[in-house]
Parts: C-alpha cells; structure tokens; sequence
C-alpha cells in the first residue's frame, strides 16, 4: 500500500508538469487551431527566467574587509549581494533564497509577453496554411529560442535549488497512520499546479472574457460577426497558454536542473498527452497528463520491470498508439475536432 | 533514356555527373590556402552528403507525395544501421549483404509501423510515428541492449564469428568493409599542381546508390502509383468516395520511404562500421524533415539539395572561428572590425543550429516550396526582366 501511494506521488508531480503544459498547448489549439511545437521552449525559457532571476538577486560586488584576514594576514575580499546590503543579511538572505518563487511574479509578464509577440509575429501568418506548415515553422521557432538560450547560458545544466524552508522531505503518510516520505517541494509543486489549473478553467469558466472565449472557440466566425474582437483575445488567450508554460517551468527547476533542451524532452511527452487527452479538449488534456504521470512512476516500479523489461521506458508510448487506435478521439475529444 | 523524358533524363544526367565528378567539384581551393577549408572534397564527408542524400529521397517519397508528415523515420536509419552491423558481425565484411539485410528489415519494420500509424491522418499520424521512433529508441538504449548495446552502440569485435570472412586480419586487427575485396576506406588520391583531389571507393559506390535511388525516385513520381500518392495528397476524401482504398498505396509509399533509409542506413555502417542509438532520435527524425522541406518538398532534385546543403553548411559553419572571421573583416576599421565578429559569432562554430533554425523558418515563411522554389523565382524573374526588357519598347508609345 505505501508503495502504491509513493508512485501515485511520484507520478502526480510529472504529471503535474505534463498536464500544464498539455493544458497550454490546447488551449492554443482550441482557440487558433494552431499546433505549436515550440510550446516546449516556452517550457524551458520559463524555467531559465527562475535562473535568471536566482541570478540577479545574487548580483555581488566585492569589498576589501580589513576585519577578516586569510591565512597570510592579507584582508579577505568578501563578496556581498546587493540585496543583502538592502535589506540587510537577514531580508536579504531570504530573499536570495526564495527566488524560485519570486521568479514567478516575474516571468508572467516575461512569458505573456513573448506569447504576444509570437502570436502576432509568426504564428498569425499561419493560421490558413496546413497543419504540417505550423509543425514545421513551430519547430524551427523552438529549434532557434533553444539555440538562444543555450548562447547565453551554456550547454550545462544549471542548478537552481529551492527555498531552504521547502527543500526537505515531509512524512505526507503521517496522516493516514502510514510512513511515507516524500520531498516538499514536489508537493508544493502539485499543488501549485493544480491551483493553475483551477484558475485557468475558473478563468474560462466564470469570466465574460472566458465566456467570449469558449464562444469564439466554438465559433469563431459567428462571434466575429456580432462585432467581438476575438482575434485579440485569442492573442491574450495565446499569451496566457505561454504563461502556464512558463510558469511549470519556473517551478519546475528545483526537480530538475534546466539545460536548453529540456523543453524539447518535454515537448514530445506533452504532445502525446494532448492526443490521448483529446486535441481540442482542455480537461481531457489535464486528465491525461496526470493519468500518463502515474503509470509512468508505475511502470518504473521494480516488481513491473522485472516482469516487462524496458516497460517504464515506453509506457506512455504504448498508451498513446493503443488509446489512438481504439479512440481516435482521445480520451474526452469532441467530434469535429481534427478529424480529417 | 530509361524510360524517361528528356528533362528528366537531364535532370539523372545532372545528378550523376554532379556526384561522379564531386571530389573535383567540392574542391575548388588549392590545398594550403587560406580557403582550403571549404573545400568539401574529402571521403567522410561526400559520403555523408549522398548517404543523407538517399535518406531524405525516401522521405520524399512520402511526405512530398502523400503529405503524411512522419517525425519518425529516423527509426528505420537506426534499424538499417544496426542490421548492417550485424551482417558484418555474423556473415562477413562485404558490404552487399549487409545493406541487402538492411533493407529488409527496415523495410519489415516500416511495415509493421506504417499499418498501424496510417489508419490515422494527420497530426495523427505525425504524432503516432514520432511515438514509435521514440519507442524505439528508448528500447535501444534500455532492454535491447543484448542486440544493440546500449548506449556504447554496436561495434565490430575480434571474437565475432563471421562465418564467411574472418575474425581476424593477419595482424590480429579487425576487417575492413569491403566489397568483394575492394576496401571501402582505400582512397586514391591525385595530386594536380596544388590540388589534391581524393577519390573514395566508398564514396563512389554510395554515388552510385544515390544515382539507382534517384532513378527510382523519378520512375515512382512518373509512375501511375505516384499519381495516386499525389491525388491522396490533394484530396483523400475524394479518393475514398470513388470506392477507393487509398491504404494500400499510402502503405506501399511508407515502406519504400522506409527501405530507403534501411539503405542509408546500411550504407552508413559499411562506411564506418558502428551503430548507435542517437541515430534513432527524434532530432534525427526532424533534421531529414529539415532537408526535405529546405530542398523542396515534392519536387525531385530537392531533397538531395536541402541534405547536400545543410551537411555542407554544417560543415563548414562549424569550422569558422573568431580568428577566421578576423581574418575575413580585417580590412574594416578596428572598432567596427570588432562589432561585426561579435554580431556574427553567434551563428557561427557551436551556433550552427541556430543558423540552421533560423534559415529554416524564413524557408518555411517565405518559400514553402524550399531552393527549387527559390531557383524557379530567380529563373522566371530573370526571364520576366528579359521579356520586359524587349516588350517595353514595344507597349510605351500608346500610354500616353
């Protein structure tokens, strides 16, 4: 029973990381029709704006201090960061630490605004052309933001750890009599994707601007026509899926340190999660990626493996060619959805 | 000749004395000047361009005739490799046998892949064979290990049966890939005045695959099969309402776009006998989709131009450094000297890639239709400018 649990845990966080960026891949494609495989860079800058925030907030100068001394009676140069000398050791201190978190605040407007300028530079030009065209020039785009990113940050991962508070482990089973240990900041982190997720669909759900939304994405034409601006919300809607990208990167860097092509690993998983999911179909897309995260911690399981080598390697493979064989659909697909 | 036209004897005709004459071609610079190093002259690489050449012709045969877009054809390259290998572990070091094998089994392979894959459409079917090749590859590195071994990639041992061959040279090393004796590494090199052209019998005999795939290519696009590829191209739905069953020939051009890389990737291993499992990544599967579509999808010479180009610029692109480009901008004053480098150094020696995406977006945005588009633009433009020039005279006077 504990492992069961354990692998239900250790699926919910990378299927946390998979829902979210499956949740923004549909939403691009149910309100543009666009396939955007440049979605996983998103993921990735994301995830590279937490460092570059860890980055700033550490920004050091270097100062002689005659009071400390090495071993050779020389006087130490100590290193101080600005925002220590601001706030003083303790703020300051806290703030370094906790800059994963603060790096959210800061890439939403980032990422929102790359989402914009990709809309309106690149991807709009694409909406009449094929399916196959979108893959192709998405993946260009993602080849070159990869490119990018690794001119300024190296090829090495970049280690970005998380806040001291939040860096242990917590007995999560202590509740249910049971002993399970299990790192916070993985909690935290399916946590705070759910709360995304939730705000996404309440945002969809309970807002005019939502509700003009599901309209145009039911029929764009029609809500063209009663004299709503839908292209411009889909570009919001655009900048708000690049956003949830983002954003499961940003937290995403303590679990796994980024390197460029981190997003291009996550990319191909998401797209199979959103066709097993249903293309089109937003709880479909979140569904799947937390069912595909749980078999995929289970596969990797000792007992499994040693009954099918090599399964947890290409469950969700499998899953994906089985589910696309029997319910071309997905999982929740509407009809008339990509159908041709 | 052969069966064909004449533009498409002319185009056969182009190919093969643009690969037959390729060590010449490729290098232009005399040897120790400062412009040696574009030279493309050399074995490895001119194999590198034909062999790549063979593989996106195959995928040509699918994504240009049917439009199914497929992110996993690497997957059948990985196979053909590996089979090849094989061949030379178990059976002997000529070649023939081991790209026959290869072949095959990718050709089984994509037929196994294709029947399932191909009852979807689409993105569908983009995303079902990328699942696949990354199947694949996962196994490859993981549970496949006995045949593929792993992550250190198959290679040739001293202890290997080769029943028909041997285990062992005379000096205790391991055979050469041969074909009936001839050894594929042997290079004759000419030296004219201070060229020194290097002619490879491996290279030739991939030229002449590539010239035997190419013909192939043209007779299946001027077949009636290939108009039957095309019309599933424009309209499948209008196929399958005449009561046709469009499967079979979507199938057919599957697994020959399959066998074809099966050869390229045969024909990779009898040039360097080792096989790996990065071969059968997804980037692998994208970099053919890149050659094909910066050729021109659909059209016949494109492929072997998109892979002839980006392997060359690879090539090339990777070996420019700061210095080579100071060089270059040397006759610029200092600062701006400086600036220059700096604002190109990005894209150069490590930032290929980036060149790479960049080129290939603008291709995208710009001429779908790839370099055969671009070539046909600047042909008609000079043309329209020619016609212009001789009917202007004639269309003035009456405007007034």
């Amino acid at each position: 029973m504990d492992a069961i649990l354990l692998q239900i845990l250790n699926g919910l966080d990378k299927g946390s990381a998979y829902a979210l960026i499956a949740l923004g891949l549909t939403l691009i494609f149910g309100t543009l029709g666009v396939v955007n495989f440049a979605h996983g860079a998103l993921f990735m800058i994301g995830a590279f704006c937490a460092v570059t925030v860890q980055r700033l907030l550490s920004l050091s100068y270097e100062m002689v201090d005659e009071s400390q001394k090495d071993f050779l009676g020389n006087p130490l140069k100590v290193k101080t960061p600005y925002v220590e000398s601001w706030f003083g050791p303790e703020i300051g201190g806290t703030i370094i630490d906790w800059a994963v978190p603060i790096a959210i605040l800061f890439a939403i407007p980032i990422m929102v605004l790359i989402g914009f300028v990709m809309e309106r530079g690149l991807i709009k030009h694409f909406y009449k052309r094929e399916h196959a065209d979108q893959i192709l020039v998405t993946f260009g785009l993602a080849i070159v933001l990869q490119e990018v990113i690794k001119y300024f940050y190296g090829a090495n991962p970049i280690q970005t750890p998380s806040p001291e508070a939040l860096s242990g482990v917590a007995n999560v089973g202590a509740l249910l009599g049971m002993d399970i240990v299990y790192p916070v900041w993985r909690i935290v982190y399916f946590f705070f994707s759910v709360a995304v997720i939730g705000a996404i669909f309440s945002f969809l759900q309970f807002t005019t601007f939502g509700m003009v939304v599901r309209a145009g994405m039911a029929d764009r034409e029609t809500v063209g026509l009663l004299g709503i601006n839908i292209d411009r919300r889909f570009t919001i809607m655009f900048g708000i899926a690049a956003a949830v990208a983002g954003l499961a990167g940003v937290m995403y860097t303590p679990i796994n340190s980024p390197n460029y092509h981190m997003g291009m690993d996550f990319l191909v998983l998401s797209f199979v999660v959103v066709v097993v999911g249903g293309m089109g179909s937003l709880p479909g897309a979140v569904l799947a990626g937390f069912l595909l995260g749980i078999l995929e911690s289970f596969a990797s399981m000792n007992e499994i493996k040693s009954i099918l080598p090599g399964i947890d390697q290409i469950i969700i493979y499998v899953v994906a060619i089985i589910i696309l064989l029997t319910r071309p659909r997905g999982l929740m697909g509407r009809k008339g959805v990509m159908e041709e | 000749m052969f069966g064909l036209d004449n533009k498409d004897t002319r185009m056969l005709i182009i190919v093969a004395v643009l690969t037959l004459f390729a060590p010449f071609i490729l290098n232009p610079f005399p040897t120790g000047s400062a412009m040696a190093q574009f030279n493309a002259g050399y074995p490895d690489l001119m194999q590198r361009f034909v062999i790549f050449g063979i593989f996106a012709i195959g995928f040509n045969i699918l994504f240009g005739l049917t439009g199914y877009l497929s992110f996993g054809h690497a997957a059948f390259l990985g196979v053909g490799s590996y089979s090849a290998v094989w061949m030379f572990k178990l059976l002997s070091m000529n070649v023939v046998p081991a790209i026959l094998l290869s072949v095959a089994i990718s050709g089984l392979f994509a037929l196994l892949i294709g029947f399932v894959s191909l009852r979807r459409s689409g993105i569908y079917f983009s995303i079902l064979t990328l699942a696949f090749a990354q199947m694949s590859f996962n196994l490859a590195y993981s549970v496949l290990t006995p045949i593929t071994n792993g992550e250190t990639g198959l290679q040739l041992t001293l202890d290997d049966p080769r029943i028909l061959g041997v285990s062992a040279t005379a000096d205790g090393s391991i055979p050469v890939t041969s074909l009936f004796g001839l050894e594929m590494r042997s290079t004759f090199e000419m030296v004219v005045g201070p060229w020194a052209f290097q002619f490879n019998v491996g290279y030739y005999l991939c030229a002449l695959v590539l010239l035997a795939a190419f013909y192939l290519s043209i007779r299946i696009f001027r077949s009636p099969f290939g108009m039957m590829l095309r019309a599933v191209k424009s309209n499948q739905q209008r196929m399958n309402y005449t009561g046709l069953n469009t499967k079979p020939y979507t199938l057919a051009a599957f697994v020959i776009s399959g066998m074809y890389a099966g050869l390229a990737g045969g024909l990779m291993a009898s040039m360097d006998p080792l096989a790996g499992a990065e071969r059968m990544q997804w980037t692998a599967s994208g970099e053919v989709v890149l050659m094909t579509i910066l050729g021109g999808a659909g059209t016949l010479i494109g492929p072997v131009l998109g892979a002839g180009f980006i392997k060359y610029f690879e090539n090339i692109f990777s070996k420019i450094n700061d210095t080579v480009l100071h060089n270059w901008f040397a006759f610029m004053p200092d600062g701006l000297e400086d600036f220059v480098v700096f604002i190109v150094h990005p894209f150069i020696g490590k930032g290929w890639h980036l060149t790479l995406g960049i080129m290939f977006m603008l291709v995208v945005v710009f001429l779908p239709g790839g370099l055969v588009e671009g070539g046909q633009r600047i042909g008609k433009w000079v043309k329209g400018r020619k016609n212009k020039d001789d009917s202007t005279s004639a269309t003035k006077t009456p405007a007034e």
